[in-house]
């Protein structure tokens, strides 16, 4: 495991691990229900370029939650679940699985991995973790976490979860990632000896980070003028301003990527905004339906004991009695199957604020961007005014040569020479800091194609589940209420 | 006519023990209790009409047609009269719901049995100095004789269908008379006359005029022709006559007192009746709350809903991948709230009035229960009298003798008029439940065609898709 360059600036680069194989994805879960929606189809071709030691395909479930107590940090006793998870290798010819590792996890150590892939990935959309705490239930839900149908639930997302990782084309092949499924001891030192939370910029964190960028999106650009060459833009307003930054400013492509970026932030937010609508919407339904289906119920009862003073009806009301009885808990199994319809558009509640910290960190390339500009330009001028001897701009040191006396050429040519280094190191970094803008535009943009088109299948088929759902639960009415009536029929 | 010939039965059921049909009949007449119009409790201090002329030969007719010899075969034609007699109201000019239609065609089968059409509708708010009230008015059509026109319309307020109620219930005692709606319903009421409520009442003031005109006694009852025909200042007239105040006021100081003494012995078969009566009330009344439970909750169910398919049409601005999949489950998700829209309004017109009516039925029951004993009790309190006084034994045992009769037409009275009851009690349960499922089926169906049709779309243009990328 290569350690990443000290220099914040750079990308960091995680070590590359040897491929998972071409088709990680479509891997079977042993528990089951959730495989359908992980079947995404395999990384795209040409991705893996690098050694292939792992040409077999992989399976990986989340198959067991248990509920454990231990010692936590502060040496207090603590419940908490563990999750085992199962890595299995499947040979080619005869498909059988071979189980090749099988550890136990923590919900933090999820969250564990998760937080070193958005440090190390900062272009990617990374896969989201499941709910750290039940949101949007309906009232039988428990709100608990130690709740087995919470755990359940929480066991599919995780595994959910691992299936996305190891299907992304890129996020497979992180070693962490590989370490993560099969080194149980010790892996958290690992990752923290990579000292990915050092390089975590703490402004992303920052929930209401708006970075005062100038530039957001050449939107006046865009909006008025579509044209590479204006560049009456920002506060970059100068007339010898730094060439690096006004020629990257005429390029289209980047202009473009800008916008792209300001477009995704509101999409995501409104992503974000209606999914979370719509599932308490939904919450709100399923508590309606299941009130009326409960109450059913009693007319079971209330059949069976009328039943017992009726000669002719008697029969008739006891067996419809028996019907109501099935129709009123036909609601419980209906309502499970809904929630992992639910669970399936909280994932991509979750994906939004994936995108946001893409954008985000965009965000911050740019500012920090622009922050090297400004700071390059105002050096040139300094230099130039040295040179000249003309004071175009306030400064202090000018105001203090006037107060106190001008200094000697000597002085002056030494401060020059220093500038001209700075402003070489300058150009050279804003340079490469461009470079690695655009690399991360153009890497990021590829990830949010792929994710786009992950989520139009996977929601397409999510809605279609929900109507697979919708006429289950119709047939299951239709058959109630016909053997009810059947019974009515003969009372 | 079905009507005429069951009245006559009743009048032969509880008169004379011994005497064969049409002998009885006219003999029946003549006393003082046993008339089928006057009403079978002797006591009944008015309303003692005569005997509809016509009435007579159709019953001979009837019999004939029926060729009976037994009374108990009497009862069994009886109920079988019953259960030709259709106990959902019919009527010519009420609107009707699809359900109702089904229970019309029945009758029409029949058309020659019913003679006494009677409708309420026209709900029209009246105000004074002193008061507000709604009337309502009730059109009647007949072709019988007694009436003397074949047409009336008249506008009556609930104060008089109290009145009627209360007179039919003084006329004949053991008879179990339809219940009247609520006097008003306290619960949930924001305002005391909503359009809800009025037509709620409206719909079962037509149940309850249309159930007297069905019953074989009542329908001859001269209340009720009075209630129909006359015009307001003749009813309140009519309604002058009769016991006074005191006199009334002294019955039911009577009755306090026999019911305080208690039923020494009930006979095996009432005491079966009131068990039933005591069971039935109470799951009846379970049911009715059940039911407005299940209302209620589809009411909610349905706000909910019409929030849900808007949302998917909001999310589909963003998606432009995903709009058809978005814009046809919130339209399937719509089409099912107007579904479920008719699912509640079926439930609520073919359920929940039926069910609140045998609620109130079951009040009425216990009420005829009572009545009977109290009448026993008078038997029974002369009778000790008897055993224990030794002054008037003549007049004694001359009252007791009365008494006696009037038991037993009471009883027999109200045997005959159960199994009536019950036999419409199960015809409309069971119509009111089978119903309520064929309203569920109908919803179901109609939610699996919409979901069916949405799946069909899209798995179709997932084939179109999957076939323009092949290309």
């Amino acid at each position: 495991m290569e350690q990443a360059p000290a220099d914040r600036e750079r990308l960091p680069q995680p070590a590359p691990l040897e491929p998972l194989g071409r088709r990680a994805a479509g891997l079977e879960s042993v528990a089951g229900a959730e495989a359908e929606r992980a079947r995404d189809e395999g990384p795209g071709d040409g991705m893996m370029t690098e050694n292939n030691f792992w040409l077999k395909k992989i399976e990986i479930s989340v198959s067991e939650a248990e509920k454990r107590t231990g010692r936590n940090a502060m040496n207090m006793q603590e419940t908490y679940t563990a999750y085992l998870i199962e890595t299995r290798s499947v040979e080619h010819i005869d498909g059988q699985s071979v189980l090749t590792d099988s550890l136990w996890r923590r919900y933090s150590e999820f969250e564990l991995l998760r937080n070193y892939l958005l440090v190390y990935y900062p272009h990617i959309v990374v896969p989201p973790l499941p709910e750290k705490r039940a949101e949007f239930v309906w009232h039988k839900l428990s709100a608990d976490n130690m709740d087995p149908d919470f755990v359940e639930r929480r066991r599919i997302g995780l595994e959910n979860f691992l299936l996305r990782v190891a299907s992304h084309p890129i996020l497979c092949r992180d070693k962490i990632f590989y370490l993560f499924l099969t080194q149980e001891g010790n892996w958290k030192e690992t990752v923290n000896e990579t000292g990915f939370q050092l390089k975590a910029d703490s402004r992303l964190k920052a929930l209401n980070a708006t970075f005062r960028v100038k530039n957001p999106d050449n939107s006046v650009i865009r909006r008025h003028f579509r044209s590479p060459l204006h560049t009456e833009v920002g506060g970059i307003r100068d007339g010898e301003g730094s060439e690096c930054c006004r020629g990257d400013l005429r390029n289209d492509q980047r202009a473009t990527g800008k916008w792209r970026f300001t477009e995704l932030k509101h999409y995501s937010d409104e992503l974000q905004s209606v999914i979370s609508h719509l599932l308490r919407v939904r919450a709100r339904v399923a508590d309606r339906l299941y009130g009326v289906y409960k109450v059913h119920g009693n007319y079971g009862r209330v059949f069976s004991e009328w039943s017992a003073i009726e000669k002719e009806m008697g029969d008739g009301l006891q067996s419809a009695g028996h019907h109501m009885d099935v129709y009123a808990s036909s609601i419980d199994d209906i309502l499970e199957d809904e929630e992992h319809y639910a669970d399936q558009l909280k994932e991509y509640l979750f994906y939004a604020e994936a995108l946001r910290a893409v954008c985000r960190k965009h965000e911050l390339t740019q500012y920090d961007l622009e922050m090297a500009a400004q700071d390059l330009a105002s050096k040139k001028q300094q230099c130039e005014e040295l040179a000249t001897g003309t004071v175009r701009t306030f400064s202090l040191k000018g105001m203090t040569t006037k107060l106190f006396g001008q200094e000697t050429p000597e002085q002056r040519e030494a401060r020059i020479k220093v500038l001209e280094e700075q402003i070489n190191e300058g150009e050279q970094q804003l340079k490469s800091k461009n470079l690695e803008g655009r690399e991360f535009v153009k890497n990021a943009w590829a990830d949010i194609e792929r994710f786009k088109e992950q989520k139009n299948r996977d929601l397409k088929e999510a809605l279609i589940s929900y109507a697979i759902m919708q006429i289950s639960m119709c047939k299951k009415g239709i058959q109630v209420w016909t053997n009810a009536k059947e019974c009515f029929s003969k009372m | 006519m079905g009507t005429l010939g069951g009245a006559g039965l009743a009048a032969a059921a509880c008169g004379a023990r011994t005497l064969g049909m049409e002998g009885e009949r006219r003999a029946s007449q003549a006393r003082s209790s046993g008339l089928p119009a006057g009403g079978a409790g002797g006591e009944s201090p008015g309303g003692d009409a005569p005997l509809p002329g016509s009435s007579g030969s159709s019953a001979l007719l009837q019999a004939e047609v029926l060729d009976l010899d037994e009374d108990e075969d009497d009862l069994e034609v009886f109920s079988k009269d019953a259960s030709l007699m259709d106990m959902n109201s019919f009527s010519p000019m009420m609107p009707t719901s699809p359900l109702s239609m089904i229970n019309q065609v029945k009758f029409e089968d029949e058309p020659d049995l019913k003679d006494l059409f009677i409708t309420v509708d026209e709900p029209e708010s009246h105000v004074t100095t002193i008061e507000t009230f709604i009337t309502y008015r009730i059109i009647t059509k007949t072709s019988r004789g007694e009436f003397d026109s074949s047409e009336f319309e008249v506008r009556r307020r609930y104060q008089d269908f109290l009145w009627l109620k209360e007179k039919l219930e003084e006329a004949h005692p053991t008879l179990i008379i339809p219940p009247l709606p609520e006097k008003f319903i306290v619960k949930g009421m924001v305002e005391r006359f909503n359009d809800d409520f009025i037509e709620t009442r409206r719909k079962a003031l037509h149940k309850f005029l249309n159930r007297i005109a069905d019953h074989p006694t009542l329908t001859f009852n001269e209340d009720f022709k009075v209630f129909l025909t006359a015009q307001a200042w003749e009813l309140s007239s009519h309604k002058k006559q009769g016991p006074g105040l005191f006199s009334r006021m002294g019955q039911t100081v009577r009755a306090v007192a026999l019911s305080m003494r208690g039923v020494k012995s009930r006979p095996e078969e009432f005491m079966e009746m009131n068990n039933f009566i005591e069971i039935f009330s109470q799951k009846i009344n379970l049911i009715d709350k059940i039911s407005q439970r299940i209302y209620k909750e589809q009411r909610e169910y349905l706000d909910e809903m019409k929030e849900y398919g808007p949302i998917h049409i909001l999310w589909s601005a963003s998606e432009e991948d995903l709009v058809d999949s978005l814009k046809g489950v919130a339209s399937c998700l719509d089409k099912c709230c107007k579904t479920t829209e008719e699912r509640m309004s079926g439930l609520s017109e073919a359920l929940l009035p039926v069910i609140h009516e045998y609620v109130l039925y079951s009040e009425m029951l216990m009420g005829v229960m009572k009545r009977r004993d109290q009448i026993q009790a008078e038997l029974d309190s002369k009778v000790e009298a008897l055993t224990s006084k030794k002054a008037d034994t003549d007049l004694l045992t001359e009252e007791i003798g009365k008494l006696e009769d009037k038991v037993e037409c009471a009883n027999n009275a109200l045997k005959a008029d159960w199994e009536r009851w019950k036999q419409n009690m199960q015809n409309d349960i069971k119509s009111a439940f089978t119903n309520m499922a064929e309203e569920n089926i109908h919803y179901y169906e109609q939610c699996l065609a919409t979901w069916e049709s949405f799946l069909t779309s899209q798995t179709d243009l997932h084939l179109e898709e999957d076939s323009e990328d092949k290309l």
